[in-house]
C-alpha cells in the first residue's frame, strides 16, 4: 500500500512467533500430558524410544510424501508399494541363500533390492503422471491396487516368510542399538535431516515449492518441470523401499495385509505437520512430529480402556480432514 | 461522451467520509463520492491508491472503518460477498467471476436459476438469456461453454448477469485492461445503452483517454486521499495525470538515443511458423529497442514464446549473435543470453505466495549455490540489489509477492528477468495495469538498457509506449508480419492503419 510505500530498506527480519507453525508442537505437548496422565510411565525413555522407532517405517514414507505433497503432487501407492518391496526383498534373499548364504552379503543384496525396487516403482508412477499427463490421484490409485494384487500373488495368497538363518543375521537392523539408540531411530533422524537440508537449501527444493506453487511460473522460470515431478516420485519410492529395509527385520514376513493404509497416515503425518495440500510449502520437522502424533495417539488408544484401541485409524481419518480445514482457515484469514 | 441525464441531480449511491484501514495500516482517508443514475463516474489514480478499497466498500465486500454508505438517499449497512447484488450493485471484478465449465445460460442465472415445480425451467432461463444478449446486441450462443469465450465476450456474459439482476450501480474494476480497441468499443457502447436506461455506472481505468471519453466526472485518488472529483470535460491527459501523481509528467518518455544501423545483429528471426506464427521474419540490432504492435490477440506472444522455446516451433530459423539455435525451454534461451518476460504476472510470472527473495533468483538459481547448497545470503544480497536498482517498494521484505501493488510486481518480474543479465531481452506487455508513476520508472530503465547496449523487443498494446521507446516498430496482425515502421513512420495512425488490416503487406 502506498501509505508505508517510504519504507523500502530491507531490515532485519524479525521472528515472529506464529500459532500455526508452533501447532504440532503444542499438540504434541499436550499429548504427552495426556499420556502421563493416564500411565505414570509414558514418559519413561523406553516407551518413548519404542514409540519413535515403531513410527520409524511411517516416518521414512512420510518424508517422502511431504516432497510429493510440496510438490502439488500425491502417492496414494506407498503402503501397497511397502509391502510388495518387503515381500520381493524376501523373495529376492530366500533365493539368494542357497548361493550365497545366510551372511550381511544375502542381507545386502536384499536391502539393495528393497531400494531398488522402491525407487522403480516409484519411477512408473512419476512417469505416468508427467509423461502420461494423468493425475497423480488416478495414477497411485492404479498402482495401490496394482500392487496389492501383486504382493498378494507372489504370497500366493499366504505369507512369505523369511529364511530363519538370514532373519538372524538381518534382525540387529531393527533392534540393534548404536551407543543406546535404537537403529531405525538413527536411520530416521539422518534421512529426516538430509531432507529438511534438501528441501530447503538446495535448487531441487526450491524448485518442488516452485512447481507446487504455480507449475507455470515454474516452467517460465527456466524449470524442467517434469524433471523435478518426477524425481519427487522416486525420492518417495526409495524412502518406500527403505520402510521396507527397516520391517523386514521386525516382522521376518510379508503378505496382503502388511502396510495397509499406510498412505493414509504418512498423508495425515504430513498435513498434520503443516506442508500445504495443494503445494508450495513444506517443511520435514512438521513431517516428524506428525508422524510421532499419531504414533502418539495409537499408544494413548492402547493405555486407556474408555475408546477402544480399534478406533485408531478412525482417528487418523478425522486430524487429516480437520487438518486440512485448519490449513483452509489460516488462507483465509490471511 | 455527452452527459446523458444532466437533469436527474439525485445521486444513488454515495460514500461518506469514508475511511479504511487494514489493521494498523491506512489505506482510505474520508473520502466523499457519489454516483448519479445514467452517469459514469471514473475512478483514476496510482497502483495502491486506494481505488480497489473504495470500490469494495461501495459493493459491500469490504465494511469501512468509518464513514457511512447511502443507496437510494437511505444510510445502508451493505451486505457482504456480493449480496449487494440483490439491492442492485453489481461489481464486476478485473479478473471475472465465470466457471469455466458452465454454460453462458447457467452462469446469468447462477444462484437465480428459475424453477418449476422442482425442476429448474430450461427453456425459460435459456429464452431468457437469449432475450438479455439480444438487448445488448451481442452474439454469443446461450449454449456455448464459458472456457470457449473470449475475454470481451465473457465480459459482455458479466454485463448480461448484471443486468439480469435489474443492476442500477454497475460498478468495473479496469473493464478494458484485457480488451483491444474493438472490444473496448463495443463494451463502451453497452455503457453508453446501459446508462441511457439510467445505469448508474463506476469504473476504474488506467487509460486516461478513455477515461475522458466515456466518464461524466471522474475522481482522483492518491495516497487514500480524495484529491479531486472533477467534470471529464475540464480535464486533459496532463492535468489528470498530474494530479494523480502530485507532480508533472513531462517527461513520461526518456529522450530517444540514435539507433546505430551498423551495430551487429544479435537476433535474427527467419521464417518462423509456430501455433498462431505465420512466417515471422525480423531482426534485432544491439542497443535497438523494436516495437511489436498489433491487436490483442494478432500473434505477438504467440511469436515471442516460439522464439525462446516455450512452444513449440513448426519451422523456421533462429540466429543469436549470428549462431543459429533451437531452444526446447527456457533453460536454455537464458543461458543464451536471450530473456522472456511474461505479460501474466501472476499466472507466469511470480509465486504470489512466495516471498520477494525466492521470486527474485527462481531463474537463475544455480548462481546462488555453494557447493551443492543454496547461499541466501547471496540471494538476499540480490535482492538488495534489485529494490534499489528497480525501485521495489514493499512494506516489508517478507511480505509476500502476492501483497504488492501491481507496479512492484512488474518491477519485481523485471528485476527476475534481469538477474540472468540477458543481452536480448524480450518484454510482454511490461507495463500492464500500472500505475502512471511506475510506467515511467520502468520507461527510463527500458531506455537506460538500451542505451547500455542490451537490445529490446517491446511488446506493447499501448500504441503510445511503443511509439514514446521504440527506433523500429513491427505491426503484426492475425499471426503475420503486416508492416514494419522507422523514424517518422512511427505514428499512432500509422499502426492503427496497419493493424486494422487498411495497410500493409498482408492486407492484399
Amino acid at each position: 500500500m502506498t501509505a508505508t510505500a517510504g519504507e523500502t530498506t530491507p531490515q532485519v527480519r524479525r521472528p515472529r512467533v506464529r500459532l500455526g507453525a508452533l501447532g504440532p508442537v503444542l499438540a504434541l505437548v499436550l499429548l504427552m500430558i495426556l499420556g502421563t496422565a493416564l500411565n505414570g510411565s509414558f514418559l519413561s525413555l523406553g516407551n518413548l524410544s519404542n514409540i519413535v522407532a515403531r513410527s520409524s517405517f511411517i516416518g521414512l514414507i512420510a518424508i517422502g510424501a511431504t516432497f510429493v505433497i510440496t510438490s502439488g503432487g500425491l502417492d496414494l501407492s506407498v503402503g501397497s508399494m511397502a509391502a510388495f518391496s518387503a515381500g520381493m526383498m524376501i523373495i529376492i534373499i530366500n533365493g539368494a541363500v542357497p548361493s550365497l548364504g545366510t551372511g550381511w552379503t544375502v542381507v545386502g543384496l536384499g536391502i539393495v533390492a528393497g531400494l531398488a525396487i522402491g525407487s522403480v516403482a516409484g519411477a512408473a508412477n512419476g512417469f505416468l503422471v508427467t509423461a502420461g499427463r494423468i493425475e497423480p490421484f488416478i495414477v497411485t490409485l492404479g498402482t495401490l491396487g496394482i500392487f496389492r494384487a501383486l504382493i498378494t500373488f507372489l504370497a500366493n495368497g499366504g505369507t512369505l516368510n523369511l529364511n530363519m538363518a538370514a532373519a538372524d543375521t538381518y534382525s540387529p537392523l531393527y533392534s540393534g542399538k548404536i551407543f543406546d539408540i535404537p537403529v531405525p531411530i538413527i536411520i530416521f533422524a539422518v534421512v529426516a535431516i538430509v531432507a529438511e537440508i534438501v528441501l530447503r537449501r538446495t535448487t531441487f527444493g526450491r524448485h518442488i515449492a516452485a512447481i507446487g506453487s504455480n507449475e507455470q511460473v515454474a516452467r517460465y522460470s527456466a524449470i524442467k518441470v517434469d524433471r523435478v515431478r518426477l524425481m519427487t516420485y522416486v525420492l518417495q519410492g526409495f524412502l518406500v523401499g527403505g520402510a521396507a529395509v527397516l520391517y523386514v527385520p521386525k516382522f521376518g514376513s510379508a503378505n496382503s495385509s502388511t502396510a495397509v493404509l499406510w498412505e493414509l497416515q504418512a498423508i495425515a503425518a504430513v498435513i498434520i505437520g503443516g506442508t500445504m495440500l495443494k503445494g508450495g510449502f513444506g517443511r520435514i520437522w512438521g513431517t516428524v512430529v506428525g508422524v510421532i502424533i499419531l504414533e502418539l495417539i495409537g499408544n494413548i488408544l492402547n493405555l486407556q480402556s474408555l475408546i477402544s484401541p480399534y478406533l485408531n485409524q478412525a482417528f487418523q481419518g478425522a486430524i487429516i480432514v480437520v487438518a486440512v480445514l485448519l490449513q483452509r482457515g489460516r488462507k483465509m484469514a490471511n | 461522451m455527452s452527459n446523458t441525464n444532466g437533469a436527474a441531480g439525485l445521486p444513488v449511491l454515495s460514500a461518506n467520509r469514508i475511511s479504511k484501514s487494514f489493521g494498523e495500516i491506512p489505506v482510505l482517508f474520508s473520502i466523499d463520492f457519489d454516483v448519479r443514475a445514467g452517469e459514469v463516474h471514473a475512478i483514476i489514480g496510482e497502483n495502491g491508491a486506494g481505488k480497489s478499497t473504495l470500490m469494495k466498500i461501495l459493493s459491500g465486500f469490504e465494511q469501512p472503518t468509518s464513514g457511512t454508505i447511502t443507496y437510494d438517499g437511505k444510510t445502508v449497512r451493505l451486505p457482504p460477498n456480493g449480496e449487494a447484488e440483490t439491492l442492485g450493485i453489481v461489481l464486476i471484478h478485473q479478473e471475472l467471476n465465470l466457471a469455466e465449465h458452465l454454460r453462458v445460460v447457467d452462469s446469468i442465472f447462477l444462484g437465480r436459476e428459475i424453477s418449476r415445480g422442482g425442476l429448474m425451467d430450461v427453456r425459460q432461463m435459456h429464452e431468457k438469456a437469449q432475450a438479455l444478449l439480444d438487448t445488448l446486441h451481442v452474439r454469443i450462443d446461450p449454449n456455448a461453454r464459458i472456457g470457449t469465450l473470449s475475454v470481451a465476450e465473457k465480459q459482455m456474459v458479466e454485463i448480461a448477469k448484471a443486468i439480469s439482476r435489474d443492476a442500477r450501480v454497475l460498478i468495473m474494476d479496469e473493464p478494458t485492461a484485457v480488451l483491444s480497441m474493438d472490444e473496448t468499443q463495443t463494451l463502451f457502447e453497452q455503457i453508453q445503452r446501459l446508462t441511457q436506461r439510467g445505469v448508474a455506472i463506476v469504473f476504474i481505468s488506467h487509460k486516461l483517454d478513455e477515461v475522458m471519453r466515456l466518464s461524466d466526472r471522474v475522481t482522483v485518488l492518491r495516497d487514500g486521499q480524495l484529491i479531486a472529483t472533477v467534470a471529464a470535460s475540464v480535464l486533459t491527459p496532463d492535468t489528470a495525470a498530474q494530479m494523480m501523481v502530485g507532480r508533472e509528467l513531462s517527461n513520461l518518455y526518456p529522450p530517444k538515443h540514435e539507433p546505430d544501423v551498423d551495430a551487429p545483429l544479435v537476433l535474427s528471426v527467419k521464417h518462423l511458423q509456430a501455433a498462431g506464427v505465420d512466417d515471422i521474419s525480423f531482426d534485432l540490432r544491439k542497443g535497438e529497442i523494436l516495437g511489436f504492435a498489433g491487436l490483442v490477440g494478432s500473434g505477438r506472444t504467440a511469436v515471442a514464446e516460439a522464439v525462446v522455446g516455450l512452444t513449440h516451433r513448426y519451422t523456421g530459423e533462429i540466429e543469436v549473435r549470428g549462431q543459429p539455435v533451437h531452444f526446447a525451454g527456457v533453460a536454455q534461451s537464458v543461458a543464451t543470453g536471450l530473456a522472456y518476460m511474461t505479460k501474466d504476472r501472476k499466472g507466469k510470472g511470480l509465486l504470489t505466495n512466495m516471498g520477494l527473495r525466492p521470486n527474485l533468483t527462481l531463474l537463475t538459481l544455480t548462481r546462488h549455490l555453494k557447493g551443492i547448497f543454496l547461499d541466501t545470503a547471496s540471494e538476499t544480497r540480490a535482492l538488495e540489489r534489485a529494490v534499489r536498482r528497480f525501485d521495489i517498494r514493499a512494506r516489508d521484505p517478507s511480505v509476500r509477492a502476492g501483497q504488492l501493488s501491481g507496479g512492484n510486481q512488474q518491477k519485481l518480474m523485471l528485476g527476475k528477468t534481469m538477474e540472468s543479465e540477458p543481452e536480448i531481452v524480450i518484454m510482454d506487455e511490461p507495463t500492464r495495469g500500472i500505475d502512471v508513476g511506475t510506467k515511467q520508472q520502468i520507461y527510463h530503465i527500458i531506455a537506460a538498457l538500451a542505451a547500455e547496449g542490451k537490445s529490446i523487443v517491446l511488446v506493447s498494446s499501448e500504441l503510445q509506449e511503443v511509439i514514446g521507446l521504440s527506433h523500429r516498430v513491427i505491426v503484426m496482425r492475425l499471426g503475420r508480419i503486416v508492416g514494419e515502421l522507422e523514424g517518422d513512420q512511427i505514428t499512432e495512425e500509422q499502426i492503427v492503419r496497419h493493424q486494422m488490416g487498411i495497410e500493409g503487406r498482408a492486407a492484399a
